[in-house]
């Protein structure tokens, strides 16, 4: 069945998530889809597998316009989605999954099913019982029993975001050769994925997005380093940095290893100066977050130690990381750093260091005046959290940390934020390293971690695949690392 | 000490048993009812007052028309408009279930007393007594499951539907899937809100039915002094019993037994028994306690039927509101 | 303001209004009696004259656990916890109460005093008990708080039948009257203790204070609206929702201490009276804000007291009152709720047409 998508626009509030995209994918080809995150390519899928709908734009399948109003319109259409989380109902057995929704008589035959469950596992190499319960399944193994389950609803589109990011080499060599079958068979695959040898191993043709839109297509066997030209553009000219003297360490992992999971494979070791800015490159879920909370005091280690200011604070509870001067800011402005109610003057009174019982409003508030003043937030003391843009709350949130900070963490700093705040916020971080902070974040934007870095390191499927000095490195070799792809095997790892 | 055993043992005859099967139809039907609604992700926190108000609905239609059976649907309606309520206040309005569901427990119970008061004392209109034929001359199983009428063989018949319809048909397995995760759900073209209406008002219709069974069979006539804090116990039941209908009917039963045998206890033990029938909320809490205990709970891993039988994990999304986002 | 925001402002009232009303005919009475008879019930027609003292003493002894409950629930609901536990919390107050008095003797003001403290410290531990259910054992506050409650019932029935049951009578109406010296002083031929409405009073002040001007009360309003927010600003949010729990527990205990002491003189089964849960609902109404607790606990103990006279008087149950509480804060939840959906939709308008 062929798909195409003709000009379709998407926009949440003022940000255009979709600008005028249109791709073709040809009945009974494998189409990647290839893009950095916030390109654009899940709103994409979800207007693709009815979750939202269009603002403007066409759906054309084999010819036929269709308007998808809801999942169902798109199952029923005969396109298939795969999450990259999928959506499993953990406690219900691998049988019950793959029968839940699915179109059939009242009564609920499970060894009919069972059986044909079975069959369409071993066509594809799945080795899945159907009676344990999802909960007891890997990532992969919930993606392979989702696979299984829309082949057998019937899809004829069969839309695949981020499928290998879970299961074996051997699993995967498996369901490459599924994805070749089934697209001789008529099927059509959209494949969208970040892994570039995987993209120009498997598809025959390949889409880029970047910030909304189509930047670049091309049908593949083509070098991987233009499908990181495509993805990332060009190296951007580094401008010069201030050369700042560096400190004592003031964060240090030694062997660090989680029990299980995102960052338990390889023990991991990193020594950050006062002063050195670390910039950690990756896809989301590759470790990143994961690496940001064992630095914090927020995860446990299975193995290692960690120290703050060159105190061992390892087993400790995050007050004590908090005490020994770290702070920590998560990407969700809302979820975990401010709070949704209370003004920006009682955020700053939460954060001061006046511990008296009682407060003096009046003080509270001229305090908070002169930092919304001093840190140029549009709003008002009295401004409650959730009434300020991205920018503002960054701001707020920069604005509540201490004056000296011996680590600061930030995952996504400048995440949606207008150009104007994110060069802000750069000012602010660099005063602090230049006053000795220690600084790790988490970016998706190569640009900006290659301009404010000392040294990246990029993660890759829950495990450090490579260390940079920022200096000396470029987009394309970061590109390549973040696809998985190092240098000595020329092949993926 | 001899007075105890005595007082268990005194249970362990045929009629005794077959009292507590009769006397358990009201919690059964209700149970039923909480456990599809909390299935399905809504809490229904009014039913003790609600469950009250459909039981005086109940008994005032039957007394009027003077027709036992059309007391049943007055009841059920009942039950369904204040279920109806929960559902809308917090789909529709975005309120929060428990808040809506408490108030409405204050109001109904407040309303049961406020419109009944005329009605205490009247003559009962009782469901009358049927055996089933053959079946009810089978030692022991005769008349422990066959010789009472037919609201108490409903209440049975309802716990199997009930299972069956949840772990054994299609749509039961989207019942499961709504309350579990609305998203995957909706994903698969389930339509959630729509879905949690229905089953909110089928529970509150057999919550109703179970108030109902209460004054027109099990006690009958109108006080509010027999089934007070039966809605309460309704909601720890189904906690108790997992969310699983089968366990839930258990627990119902255990509930009667204790009964049972604190009436037992009375004449002996006057003070110890009228403290047992509060037993089931420690238990409740216990079982709740057990569920978390990670450590209890890892031991358990080893022996998975154990686990399965003491399991008692709520649906993912129950309380929640779920928008199409 | 255009009409269509003036609509919102005015909506819940509306709503709760109409809905009264609508309760009150349906009731086979017109609006007017109803209410006149309540409010000759609890403070006199005309109010507060002549001849009205026992009655209006009786109106504040119930308006006194009210409103030390709601007081003790707007803590909990700040900490983002629904305490139906509170039933149980004031139940132990009076029970830790009752066995000070019939247990200690000491001159008179010490012994109320001691009687105060029992009570908050039964209360608070009771409290605390949830609070740890919660915490430590994963159970949610709902349950826990209800299983509880239901505990501290049998403990009452069980003392009222047993340990502490009337000499010679077998009775499950309760203990024998206090000592006298365990009463708590009130003004002649009324129950109204001055006392206890300067202890009320203070702990609606407390609380106000709490959340207007203390760090403490700041930092229980951030765990209650955002935990992990509140985590990563470094508050230890466990240990705040277990003072949250404690300081209600504590409240609560103090209004069973009234309960018992200063209106009932002994301990009966049903000593809280439903006080508990009817503070929920108040403070629904009142929005949790402490101010507007004390006319509305007010009102209710009006309606709790008053309505005794539709029985006698107008042939209306008195139930009466207790229906028209529930339909009051009903009808304000949905018109609240109603009116939100309005403004977001308007809002939602605003922001498509810009």
């Amino acid at each position: 069945m062929s798909l195409e998508l003709r000009d379709i626009h998407k926009h949440y509030g003022p940000v255009r998530a979709n600008d005028g995209i249109s791709i073709t994918v040809e009945a009974g080809t494998l189409h990647g889809l290839l893009g950095e995150n916030g390109a654009g390519k899940s709103t994409l899928m979800k207007v693709l597998s009815g979750f939202h709908s269009a603002d403007s734009g066409e759906i054309v399948l084999d010819g036929n316009h269709i308007k998808l109003a809801s999942p169902d319109d798109a199952i029923a259409a005969g396109i298939g989605m795969l999450h990259q989380d999928p959506l499993v109902f953990l406690p219900f057995s691998a049988i019950d999954n793959f029968v839940l929704g699915s179109p059939g008589s009242t009564r609920l035959d499970r060894t009919e099913a069972a059986t044909e469950f079975v069959e369409l596992c071993d066509r594809y190499g799945f080795n899945i019982d159907p009676d344990v319960p999802a909960r007891l399944l890997t990532v992969g193994e919930r993606q392979q029993l989702e696979i299984v389950r829309l082949l057998w609803l019937g899809a004829r589109v069969l839309i695949l975001d981020e499928p290998t990011t879970g299961i074996s080499a051997d699993q995967r060599a498996k369901l490459f050769v599924t994805l070749k079958a089934l697209a001789e068979e008529g099927m059509s695959v959209i494949f969208v994925s970040h892994k570039l040898e995987e993209v120009a191993d498997l598809c025959e043709r390949v889409t880029v997005m970047t910030r909304g839109k189509v930047v670049g297509e091309a049908d593949l066997p083509i070098a991987p380093e233009r499908l990181v030209e495509m993805m990332f553009g060009q190296a951007i000219e580094v401008k010069d940095r201030i050369n700042v003297e560096l400190g004592t360490p003031q964060l240090s992992l030694a062997d660090v290893r989680t029990a299980s999971g995102l960052l338990s494979d390889e023990p991991i070791s990193l020594d950050v100066q006062a002063g050195e800015v670390i910039g950690l490159a990756g896809m989301e879920g590759s470790g990143q977050d994961t690496f940001l909370r064992i630095c914090a005091g927020m995860r446990s280690t299975k193995t290692g130690s960690v120290s703050i200011g060159g105190q061992d604070l390892t087993s400790n509870h995050y007050r004590d990381f908090l005490a020994a001067d770290l702070k920590y800011l998560p990407a969700g402005r809302l979820e975990e750093g401010l709070i949704e109610g209370l003004t920006i003057t009682e955020h700053f009174v939460l954060a001061g260091d006046d511990r008296s019982f009682f407060i003096d409003w009046s003080k509270a508030r001229r305090r908070a005046e002169a930092q919304v003043d001093h840190f140029t937030i549009k709003g008002t003391e009295a401004s409650t959290a959730e009434s300020l843009s991205g920018g503002n709350q960054q701001r707020l949130l920069l604005a509540m940390l201490p004056a000296d900070l011996t680590v600061l963490l930030m995952e996504h700093p400048t995440r949606g934020l207008d150009i104007e705040s994110a060069d802000w916020v750069w000012e602010q971080l660099l005063a602090r390293r230049e006053a000795g902070t220690a600084i790790v974040f988490a970016s998706a934007d190569l640009d900006e971690l290659l301009r404010y870095s000392d040294r990246i390191l990029v993660f890759f499927s829950g495990r450090v695949l490579g260390e940079l000095d920022a200096n000396a490195t470029n987009v394309d070799e970061i590109g390549l690392l973040i696809g998985g792809r190092t240098e000595e095997s020329g092949a993926e790892t | 000490m001899s007075g105890f055993w005595n007082a268990l043992a005194g249970m362990l005859d045929t009629a005794t048993i077959a009292s507590i099967v009769a006397g358990s139809s009201g919690l059964l039907f209700a149970t039923m009812g909480e456990t599809i609604s909390e299935k399905a992700g809504v809490i229904n926190l009014s039913i003790d007052g609600s469950m009250m108000l459909a039981a005086l609905a109940g008994f005032v239609v039957a007394f009027q028309t003077d027709t036992v059976w059309l007391g049943f649907p007055a009841a059920a309606a009942v039950g369904i408009v204040a279920a109806w309520i929960i559902a809308f206040g917090n789909i529709r309005l975005g309120l929060n279930q428990v808040a809506v569901g408490f108030v409405l427990f204050a109001l109904c119970t407040e309303l049961s007393r406020f419109l009944g008061s005329s009605y205490v004392g009247r003559p009962p209109v009782g469901v009358p007594a049927w055996d089933i034929p053959v079946l009810s001359s089978i030692p022991f199983l005769g008349p422990v499951l066959f010789s009472h009428n037919i609201v108490v063989y409903l209440s049975l018949l309802t716990v199997i539907a009930t299972y069956i319809y949840m772990y054994w048909t299609r749509p039961g397995l989207e019942l499961q899937g709504i309350g579990e995760r609305p998203d995957a759900a909706h994903s698969r073209g389930v339509a959630v809100n729509r879905m949690r209406y229905w089953y909110t008002a089928l529970g509150g219709a057999l919550i109703g039915i179970g108030g109902a069974a209460f004054t027109l069979d099990v006690k009958l006539g109108w006080s509010d002094r027999p089934i007070r804090n039966f809605g309460w116990i309704v909601l720890a039941i189904v906690i108790f019993g997992g969310w699983h209908p089968l366990r839930a009917a258990i627990g119902v039963l255990l509930f009667g037994a204790l009964q049972a045998f604190a009436l037992n206890l009375q004449p002996e033990f006057p003070s110890f028994s009228q403290v047992l029938p509060s037993i089931p909320f420690p238990a409740m809490i216990l079982a709740l306690v057990i569920v978390n205990w990670k450590a209890l709970l890892k031991w358990l891993d080893r022996y998975p039927w154990l686990r399965a039988i003491l399991r008692s994990d709520p649906p993912g999304a129950i309380g929640t509101r779920f928008e199409v986002s | 303001m255009t009409r269509s925001r003036l609509f919102d402002l005015l909506l819940p009232g509306l709503v709760v209004v109409v809905s009264a009303v609508a309760l009150l005919l349906l009731a086979g009475t017109n609006p007017w009696d109803p209410i006149r008879l309540i409010v000759e019930g609890s403070i006199g027609w005309p109010p507060f004259g002549a001849g009205s003292s026992a009655k209006v003493g009786d109106t504040v002894m119930v308006w006194v656990p009210i409103a030390l409950a709601s007081a003790g629930l707007i803590v909990t609901f700040a900490a983002g916890m629904w305490n139906i536990g509170i039933e149980g919390q004031i139940i132990m107050g009076a029970i830790a109460a009752a066995f000070v008095a019939r247990e200690v003797t000491a001159p008179r003001p010490l012994l109320i005093l001691l009687t105060i403290v029992a009570g908050a410290v039964g209360g608070l531990l009771w409290g605390l008990l949830v609070g740890l259910l919660r915490t430590v054992g994963g159970v949610n506050e709902i349950f826990g708080g209800l299983g509880l409650d239901f505990v501290a019932i049998s403990l009452t029935t069980y003392l009222i039948i047993d340990p502490w049951a009337r000499t010679g009578v077998a009775s499950t109406s309760g203990t024998d009257v206090f000592a006298d010296a365990a009463i708590l002083p009130s003004l002649a031929g009324s129950r109204l203790s001055p006392l206890a409405v300067v202890i009320a009073l203070l702990a609606i002040a407390g609380v106000w204070l709490l959340f207007r001007g203390t760090l403490y009360g700041l930092k229980l309003k951030a765990v209650g609206a955002n935990r992990p927010s509140a985590f990563l600003l470094g508050i230890p949010t466990n240990r705040f929702l277990l003072g949250a729990f404690m300081i209600c527990g504590a409240l609560a205990g103090i209004a069973g201490t009234s309960q018992a002491t200063g209106f009932h003189f002994k301990l009966i089964p049903s000593i809280s009276g439903n006080y508990g849960f009817l503070a929920i609902l108040v403070v629904l109404l009142a929005r949790f804000r402490a101010f507007w607790v004390i006319p509305i606990s007010f009102f209710f103990a009006m309606i709790a007291v008053g309505s005794s006279q539709l029985d006698l008087r107008l042939d209306v149950n008195s139930t009466l009152g207790g229906v028209l509480q529930g339909v009051l804060v009903l009808s304000a939840m949905f018109g609240l709720g109603w009116a939100g959906l309005r403004v977001q939709r308007r809002m939602a308008e605003e922001e498509a047409s810009t």
